[in-house]
């Protein structure tokens, strides 16, 4: 009895409710009669959904079959992923040359990759990329070392999604500062220009961009002069994501304050040196979180180009179920589709996450 | 450097270090530049449609458009004229935004604060929710949802059928109204007036608050008689149940009301993408509310309603209120996908129109100035509400 309580904690073990899983349980889960009732409704609504999606995913599912065999499941068929994936993934692209595609993303993705660690972020790497695009361009391309000449016509699937995103951003880029810069100017004439672009593009929907290069612009051209729809969509791709860039970049120009640009004054700086010596490389330096959220939403908005028949993954995946034999699996492809998309998508969404956390150095 | 110390005459700087000067030509060149690109492609498209004999202008508005529309609003038929055609296309983007931009605002808040949630189960559930959306192109997802609805539901004669007057089937689903009665309207227009003077007694209630510091319980009473007054209508014209029940003839059903699958996927897959977006801005709109603040109105004696309404709620929205807005906006443009999976908005009548006529410039022209019209007027809007809402600092 005196033992205890001279000296509590060398005889009393810490009490059941304060540690171990019915501890955690009751904190996390059942701390107030409301969140017991919604924990236990949750795990009600759960148990009715999990399992019977689990048998038709993985217990009752075909993983590589014929069509035929399908018909007799009840699970999903992810056959029609395997048994089509050259078509899915490379579309057109001649049959005997798909090496070319497989290397060329191959190699964006080591670059992507490489480019990820910011040590890296020199001139070096400038020049790699610089490298790797004209190979890979090369590669797509062909027309040298006895490769065969690939139209970009027939450029489709995965390349497609790949190349109209990632352009859509590295040549939106540049624009996208100059369109922030003009709408910062103190020239009234530039400055309506350039509010008056990035407000209409960002009034209006991806679509009717699309529609214009498709049906409109066709109209605006010389006679005889055609351009490719692949580049038609691009150009619209480019422009559209310009204007978005425009406004990330001013947000990062605002918040520079007054004192940069009154020390950069004072030192003698023109405005060109200003801005290319003093505010760009601060202001860019802000926004590049940002900038990786539009490269995100860039690469999702890819997917709209399927409405002007250009084919993209999604296109060729909607095409593999128009054929009879494997109608009526869309389910299982488009779960495939949503599955691929995601894994970029969160890759890069975490990745602006940590880059933010690196370069918020504080003020 | 000793010119730099001369007394400098404006005279004898020439015009292109004048930086006054230089600006103006500068100007003049961007400005000739763009008029001159304009013209060249304007010049271009004349030469092009008059060689493929393309008319111009909106003289199509007139002629019989000649193509059926799904779902409409208002009386449509192919022998109405395109200008119908495209009000009905209007409408229905009207339409899908409105429902879709209610339901995605109470979608939104539930997962946002869930999110926020001290129950651990609801608020990882709600985290995967919003990283799963956001995730997923929208259009893959309208895709989706429309396959499911096209492909898993049975044809209109096998419909499932889980309770009375209610039916699923791939042609959409299909539930039983009240039969048409004249107490409808009475009770409709009652419920205006009702909601009216509402809004007048709330007013007068918050003057009267100001003024003398008592309370009135407006919203309450409104509450009570939106309620009530159509209640007794109803009951004073006898309680009509008669129900216009859906019933299958030939391949389809007739009576009732029809939300096609095209409708409800677009639906579906705008309020599902859109409310992953609208739960993080309501998220960060809340976490924005410092603690203290909560902690210093409880500490004058409000009780958490009133802790809620009169404090958190008011500064929350300061915050939440802009991103939601382009939120929102979002969700109006994204309905233009809705030509992927065929539900006729403004946007699928404009493109069959085009296809019809080859008037591509003036469709076009179209679709942007509907989608410019909601964006401006929103913009609009959001500086009315932020200069409203702004903290009046000393």
């Amino acid at each position: 009895m005196n033992d205890t309580t001279n000296n509590p904690r060398e005889h009393l073990a810490a009490p059941i409710r304060k540690i171990g899983a019915i501890a955690w349980l009751r904190e996390n889960l059942f701390n107030t009669w409301y969140n017991s009732v919604l924990t236990i409704l949750t795990l009600a609504v759960l148990w009715m959904i999990v399992p019977p999606l689990f048998s038709w995913a993985f217990i009752n599912s075909l993983w590589d079959s014929s069509a035929e065999a399908c018909r007799d499941i009840d699970g999903a068929c992810w056959s029609i992923i395997p048994r089509n994936v050259k078509f899915i993934f490379l579309g057109f692209y001649p049959t005997g040359q798909e090496w070319r595609p497989i290397l060329a993303m191959l190699l964006l993705l080591g670059l992507v990759f490489y480019s990820k660690e910011r040590k890296r972020w020199k001139k070096a790497l400038g020049w790699y990329w610089s490298i790797g695009l004209i190979v890979m361009g090369t590669l797509m391309y062909g027309g040298i070392f006895g490769m065969p000449i690939v139209e970009p016509a027939q450029w489709s699937g995965l390349p497609l999604t790949l190349m109209l995103s990632f352009f859509g951003i590295v040549a939106a880029y540049p624009l996208g500062v100059l369109l922030a810069l003009g709408r910062r100017s103190r020239l009234p004439a530039i400055k309506t220009l350039c509010v008056v672009y990035i407000e209409m593009i960002r009034g209006v929907p991806l679509i009717s961009l699309l529609f214009m290069s498709s049906v409109m612009f066709p109209l605006f051209l010389p006679e005889g002069v055609t351009i490719d729809k692949v580049l038609r969509a691009q150009a619209a791709i480019i422009f559209f994501t310009a204007a978005y860039i425009a406004e990330v970049v001013r947000g990062g120009l605002q918040a520079m304050p007054r004192g940069q640009y009154e020390a950069a004054d004072s030192l003698g700086l023109n405005y060109r040196q200003t801005m290319r010596l003093v505010i760009l490389p601060q202001a860019l330096k802000i926004v590049i979180p940002p900038s990786v959220g539009i490269l995100l939403s860039a690469f999702k908005d890819t997917s709209l180009v399927v409405i002007i028949a250009l084919y993209d993954i999604l296109k060729t995946t909607k095409v593999t179920l128009s054929n009879p034999k494997w109608t009526g699996y869309s389910t299982e492809a488009y779960v495939f589709l949503a599955v691929l998309y995601f894994i970029f998508c969160y890759g890069m969404s975490s990745y602006s996450r940590r880059l933010e956390k690196e370069l918020h150095t504080g003020r | 450097m000793p010119q730099k110390t001369e007394p400098v005459q404006s005279a004898a700087i020439p015009f292109w270090r004048d930086e006054a000067k230089r600006a103006i030509v500068f100007q003049i060149v961007a400005l000739l530049l763009v008029a001159g690109a304009g013209y060249y492609l304007y010049s271009n498209t004349q030469e092009n449609l008059a060689r493929q004999s393309i008319a111009t202008g909106f003289s199509f508005f007139d002629k019989e458009a000649s193509f059926e529309i799904g779902e409409s609003l208002i009386k449509y038929s192919a022998e109405d004229t395109y200008f119908r055609a495209l009000l009905v296309g209007a409408l229905n983007t009207v339409k899908v935004s409105f429902i879709g931009i209610v339901l995605t605002i109470i979608l939104g808040t539930i997962v946002g604060i869930a999110r926020l949630s001290s129950n651990w189960l609801m608020a990882k559930l709600s985290a995967g929710y919003i990283e799963l959306m956001q995730n997923i192109p929208v259009l893959l997802q309208l895709f989706f949802w429309y396959a499911i609805f096209y492909e898993a539901f049975p044809s209109p004669r096998q419909a499932l059928n889980p309770i009375t007057g209610l039916f699923f089937s791939n042609r959409g689903m299909i539930f039983a109204i009240p039969k048409a009665h004249p107490a409808h309207a009475v009770m409709g227009w009652a419920l205006l007036i009702v909601l009216v003077t509402g809004w007048f007694l709330n007013r007068w209630g918050h003057r009267r608050l100001d003024r003398t510091g008592q309370p009135f319980p407006a919203l309450r009473i409104t509450f009570a008689l939106a309620v009530g007054v159509p209640l007794l209508i109803w009951l004073a014209y006898g309680a009509p149940t008669a129900m216009d029940i859906p019933v299958l003839r030939g391949f389809n059903f007739r009576g009732g009301i029809t939300i096609s699958p095209e409708f409800s996927a677009l639906l579906l897959g705008l309020v599902l993408y859109t409310s992953a977006f609208v739960a993080e801005v309501v998220r960060a709109g809340i976490q924005s509310v410092g603690k203290g603040q909560i902690e210093a109105a409880m500490a004058i004696g409000l009780h958490p309603g009133q802790v809620l309404q009169r404090v958190i709620l008011p500064q929350a929205l300061r915050v939440i209120i802009p991103p939601l807005t382009s939120q929102l906006l979002n969700l109006i443009k994204n309905s233009s996908l809705a030509i992927a999976i065929g539900y006729a908005d403004f946007v699928a009548v404009t493109n069959t129109m085009i296809n019809q006529t080859g008037q591509a410039i003036e469709g076009v022209t179209l679709i942007m100035l509907l989608f410019l019209f909601f964006s401006l007027s929103t913009s609009l809007f959001m500086n009315w509400y932020n200069k409203k809402m702004a903290l009046v600092e000393r």
